[in-house]
């Protein structure tokens, strides 16, 4: 099996590799709802972290905790707990990013048996010079939390060695993700979202054998389909890899994008320095802001222009999670942002099923468009 | 026709002078330029005194100016419109979309006039849903200089609060060498300490006369309560602010004193957790004609004013730090630090117990029920609403939930609203009064 079927299957036997993961080595499995959850400290302690992810199905158990006013994702996340699909989670932890996704956490930790939860103050002030001695700290006591509960300290060397594992795997995963400014991607956009979202999903070192697996095997892999237009993913959480795929069904490549699920999760490493929990903070502070910590100046959109530059896209994709303040505020200013560059954009609501009848109209009239550009 | 009157009733004696200092701030805006004093805009929620160390200034609270245009729909709509028109969504907050599309329009509601451009935003990263990024908004589309702090609601968050409250202290402590940087002026500490001092007594003030409204019958009802609060959450950190909650509070006491109603036929009291539908206002005085006295909202209790949640299940009125026995303010650090001390220990601070509180306060405003908002476009006060519903049942506290917007008229479904009260007074036992 090669290494995308490998990631294929963690993500559709997620919660059977988490519960054989918890047999095998007797460790305790974290679910986190944020890529500011600092997962290198959780795996410093010997737990397995994983993202919890919604299913993409309707539901109603959650409207007697969250009103349909919060983004699907975030209702579709606590559909899972409610339903018992991460009955074999021993804690939760949950890092401040927006309002939506912490309702999640706080309706899972009073609706939903589990051990261990944990609500971590990251801060928005990312800009400000206080940030980063202020998480420091905040990450000594989430240690020291997780120490207590594990009954185990963790160390120095831990620490060090879950910050190169995780620097290895972003590595690695960059690299892979350098492939794909080839004119003919080796890979596509719904490939590199499985290796992503596999990558969340299991352990680090195990991610980083398939991924060394994948870099070997993308160099002769010769692809029948011509790559198109070169698009560009850009919104919130987005793990909808069915819609990538049929997007690009439709004669096109995502080469790059720019959410929560992908150069968001991993672009930035830790730089080591004395103190690991301190480089594991400068980290968190200096990475790829989401929008409600991208403030008062901006370093987000600088960031996706020139990613859309390096990677030569010719479309732009705007993934909007329905009802998501924070990534609302930026959609004004990315759609100028691309027009003024001459890279159109297609804006797309999405909840957590996708009209593809709707949407695939719209997605072709808008290749038809790039295409009639490009001539 | 009228309806046979409980209680005696009579207008409030500083309702004229509430007027004034509401629209005296709001000409104070437009004027601020040509008094030379500072304009500075951003989060009402927040540490408004801080600009004080710079002189005379003028505050211009983002969500009191939305709350304002939303009860004008024909100027509400105007503004929304304009703000999606630049594509803001429907679903963000309908106060930023007020005040975003009012400056795109260049229309300042209170005068028609042009917008007044401010000096500098000053803001408070509040509900992680938008308020930093409302001002940074303002900050790009007028090339003003922005400074926004970072002091969330609380959710109980884990770890120690030590750090946490000097994460704050150190923001504000560069907030205001920056204010000096961009405005080119010195910064008087003694304004400050002054500027506080009022802060915490009026919204010490504030949230008794709150409390005071447990008397049978109210003294004082939520539609009016509403044109009060305004005094606290725009101008606190001013005397004058203080002058009138002293006024205020000493003519509660002697309408409770006297048993002068707001509401002559109160017989049913109802209460709310969060901000009205600003364009409905006047569902308030419909239900009035069941007996309906709507006593109070705990957002504005605990948000522009202070109370205690004791452990014991009682509300009590706060009392401004020098009664509570903190060293006094003397200097800029210990200014500072009285400050962050006394928003960490509100009630709507760092750690916020929403459940708790609402069955305290209707326990404490002897309610027979509570009529709770689901304010589409606030996610931030929506958080666990479905649980405070059941919180309050579970106490013995009949509750229901209706939903509208509190900024935005075009989600405003008044006719739902009005059939979902009367369906839930109809199971209080609660019809409409008979005319005589």
């Amino acid at each position: 099996m090669g290494a995308i079927e490998e990631f294929e299957k963690v993500i559709a036997g997620r919660h059977q590799y988490a519960q054989e993961w918890k047999q095998k080595n007797g460790g305790k499995v974290v679910g986190w709802l944020c890529t500011y959850v600092p997962e290198e400290i959780i795996y410093a302690a010997g737990m397995l972290p994983v993202r919890i992810l919604g299913s993409h199905e309707t539901q109603d158990v959650t409207d007697a905790y969250i009103s349909t006013i919060y983004c699907p994702f975030c209702r579709d996340v606590l559909a899972q707990g409610l339903k018992g699909r991460y009955s074999y989670l021993d804690g939760i932890v949950h890092a401040r990013s927006c309002v939506h996704i912490r309702n999640t956490f706080v309706n899972w930790k009073n609706h939903v048996p589990i051990d261990f939860t944990y609500l971590m103050f990251m801060p928005a002030h990312v800009q400000s010079p206080r940030a980063k001695p202020f998480l420091t700290k905040e990450y000594r006591d989430f240690k020291e939390a997780l120490e207590v509960w594990n009954g185990k300290p963790i160390s120095h060397d831990a620490l060090n060695k879950a910050i190169e594992v995780y620097n290895t795997n972003r590595r690695l995963m960059k690299q892979v993700y350098e492939l794909r400014k080839n004119v003919n991607p080796p890979i596509t956009g719904a490939e590199a979202m499985k290796m992503v979202i596999a990558g969340q999903l299991m352990d680090k070192e195990e991610h980083n054998r398939l991924l060394r697996l994948l870099i070997e095997e993308l160099p002769s892999r010769r692809s029948e389909r011509e790559a198109g237009p070169r698009l560009m993913l850009i919104g919130s959480e987005m793990d909808d890899i069915e819609f990538v795929r049929l997007v690009e069904g439709l004669g096109a490549t995502f080469v790059i994008d720019e959410h929560c699920s992908g150069t968001r999760y991993f672009w930035d490493e830790v730089s080591p320095e004395g103190d690991p929990l301190a480089a594991i903070a400068a980290r968190y502070i200096d990475r790829i802001p989401c929008p409600p910590k991208d403030w008062p100046e901006r370093r987000r959109l600088p960031f996706i222009l020139k990613l859309a530059k390096e990677y030569n896209v010719q479309g732009v994709l705007l993934y909007q999670q329905k009802f998501c303040d924070p990534h609302e505020f930026d959609i004004p200013a990315l759609q100028q942002m691309f027009k003024a560059n001459n890279i159109p954009t297609l804006f797309l609501e999405f909840d957590v099923t996708v009209p593809w009848g709707q949407f695939r109209t719209r997605v072709e009239a808008f290749l038809e468009t790039i295409a009639l550009e490009l001539v | 026709m009228t309806v046979e009157a409980k209680y005696k009733t009579k207008p409030l004696d500083c309702w004229k002078r509430a007027k004034e200092l509401v629209l005296e701030h709001y000409m104070n805006i437009a004027k601020a330029k040509e008094q030379a004093k500072l304009l500075v805009s951003g989060c009402a929620a927040s540490c408004l005194a801080l600009p004080a160390g710079l002189g005379d200034f003028v505050f211009m609270g983002g969500e009191p100016y939305g709350a304002m245009v939303a009860h004008d729909p024909s100027f509400s709509i105007q503004a929304m419109e304009a703000a999606e028109a630049r594509g803001y969504a429907r679903d963000m907050c309908g106060y930023m979309r007020n005040y975003l599309g009012s400056m795109f329009l260049d229309k300042y509601y209170f005068t028609g006039g042009p917008w007044p451009k401010a000096d500098f935003c000053f803001g408070r990263s509040f509900c992680d849903a938008g308020h930093a990024s409302w001002y940074r908004a303002v900050h790009e589309y007028e090339g003003i200089p922005y400074f926004c702090y970072d002091e969330p609601q609380g959710f109980n968050w884990s770890g120690s609060a030590e750090q946490k409250m000097e994460y704050l202290a150190g923001q504000l402590f560069d907030g205001i060498e920056w204010m000096e940087r961009v405005t080119g002026r010195k910064y008087d500490d003694e304004k400050l300490i002054e500027a506080l001092k009022n802060f915490f007594r009026t919204e010490a003030l504030w949230g008794e006369v709150c409390l005071l409204n447990a008397a049978i019958p109210a003294p004082l009802d939520l539609k009016s309560m509403l044109s009060l609060m305004p005094i606290s959450m725009l101008r606190r950190h001013e005397k004058c602010a203080v002058d009138f909650m002293l006024t205020l509070r000493d003519e509660v006491k002697d309408r409770i004193a006297n048993g002068i109603a707001a509401v002559a036929t109160e017989r049913c009291r109802l209460a709310t957790n969060a901000p009205p539908p600003w364009s409905f206002l006047k569902m308030f005085r419909y239900f009035e004609g069941y007996g309906v006295c709507f006593v109070g909202t705990l957002v504005y209790t605990i948000n522009s004013g202070e109370v205690k949640f004791l452990d014991d299940g009682t509300v009590v009125p706060a009392v401004p730090p020098e009664e509570r026995g903190w060293p006094l303010m003397k200097d800029r650090e210990s200014a500072v630090r009285t400050l962050v001390r006394w928003l960490f220990e509100h009630p709507f601070g760092f750690h916020v117990e929403w459940d708790r509180y609402l069955v305290s306060i209707a326990r404490h405003w002897k309610v027979d029920g509570m009529a709770l908002f689901l304010n589409r476009g606030c996610p931030l006060m929506n958080t666990g609403l479905q649980d405070s519903k059941r919180a309050l049942q579970e106490a013995g506290i009949p509750a229901t939930i209706y939903e509208g917007n509190f900024a935005d008229c075009r989600d405003v479904d008044e006719a739902l609203i009005v059939d979902r009260m009367e369906t839930f007074l109809e199971g209080l036992g609660v019809s409409r009064l008979a005319v005589s």
